[in-house]
């Protein structure tokens, strides 16, 4: 967990090179990761609909993710918020198609097939405590999103079929 | 008769498929495949129908409802169609990055260089983002790896992002 104030940043949206290349890891006791990983959040939380935020979406190349699924109506699990650098997927349960959206693609979503159960493990920007995660239902998919933004790829990478992508609905 | 296909193109608006298909009904035609679509406000149509009348007859049924509707309207007779033994394992194609001419051209030359055929294709462009998923069926002779190093060096060299996968088509 971040104490720092987090200052808003502007979202990269694709085709932003940034956000196909796979991001470098971090030392997560970095005042700037720290730094980072609250901008994230501030960034996050100010953005309507936004259930997670990677450091590549704002133009950082590194391994720093924030996710906050609190009152999501497709939750199950919910660990509030997490805020991860240079997470890695310990486990992964079978797969299950959903539609997904993403700031850095605003205007479509697509049906992507995400592992149901995931547990996922990292480092807590600025304190360096160890944080492992197990997540189901939206929270895995979330999380696996999220991750997929740190090796450099989008939904769209992983959209399951030719019909599978849509225009967006507008939040407001 | 036997089978026509009929090709379907003019501006969207309520009513066209009831318009088209009631001249068909009329004829006794039994419609099997059909893909319908809106491409910037276009409605776009191909049918096949299994109608007891000749091509004239239906171009000429057909003829008053384009008119009034501003469609082209093409029918040509089809062979039945022969059912394959057995299909390769499909697979999908994803390209996307900043749009600029020639991406699909580019994709589909280098798939057909390599007798790779395409079954489904959808293209989008949102903004400056353009995107392409292909379904592919690959002749077994060809190496999915080999076909998935050559795209992405195409990709490299059109500064976009691509992917082959196999196609999961039980997913949905």
């Amino acid at each position: 967990m971040t104490h720092r104030p987090g200052r808003v940043l502007p979202v990269v949206t694709a085709p932003a090179a940034v956000l196909s290349s796979p991001a470098a890891a971090v030392d997560p006791r970095n005042p700037d990761i720290a730094q980072l990983a609250a901008d994230l959040v501030a960034t996050m939380r100010v953005s309507p609909g936004c259930v997670g935020l990677a450091a590549p979406q704002v133009g950082a190349g590194v391994q720093v993710f924030v996710l906050d699924i609190t009152g999501h109506r497709k939750a199950r699990s919910c660990h509030g918020l997490v805020v991860m650098a240079n997470p890695r997927i310990l486990d992964e349960g079978p797969a299950k198609p959903g539609r997904e959206g993403c700031m850095s693609v605003p205007d479509l979503t697509g049906d992507v097939a995400r592992a149901t159960t995931i547990t996922v493990a990292g480092t807590v920007p600025g304190t360096g405590e160890q944080r492992t995660v197990t997540a189901d239902a939206f929270e895995a998919r979330a999380l696996q999103h999220e991750l997929d933004h740190l090796d450099g790829l989008l939904f769209l990478d992983r959209v399951v079929g030719t019909h599978a992508l849509h225009a967006r609905k507008r939040y407001l | 008769m036997g089978e026509l296909a009929v090709a379907v193109l003019g501006p969207d608006r309520p009513g066209v498929i009831a318009a088209l298909t009631e001249v068909l009904l009329a004829e006794a035609g039994n419609l099997t495949d059909a893909s319908m679509t809106i491409l910037r406000g276009q409605f776009a149509m191909t049918l096949v129908v299994d109608v007891p009348v000749d091509v004239d007859r239906v171009e000429a049924d057909l003829a008053p409802v384009a008119d009034r509707l501003g469609l082209l309207v093409s029918v040509r007779e089809v062979a039945p169609a022969v059912e394959q033994p057995e299909r390769p394992q499909p697979y999908l194609v994803r390209v996307h990055g900043a749009d600029r001419p020639g991406i699909v051209h580019r994709v589909a030359a280098l798939l057909a260089a390599r007798d790779v055929n395409i079954t489904d294709l959808t293209t989008r462009l949102s903004g400056g983002l353009y995107i392409l998923i292909a379904e592919v069926e690959i002749p077994d002779a060809l190496d999915a790896d080999e076909l998935s190093a050559a795209l992405t060096a195409l990709a490299g060299d059109l500064g976009v992002h691509a992917t082959l996968e196999p196609s999961s088509a039980d997913l949905l």
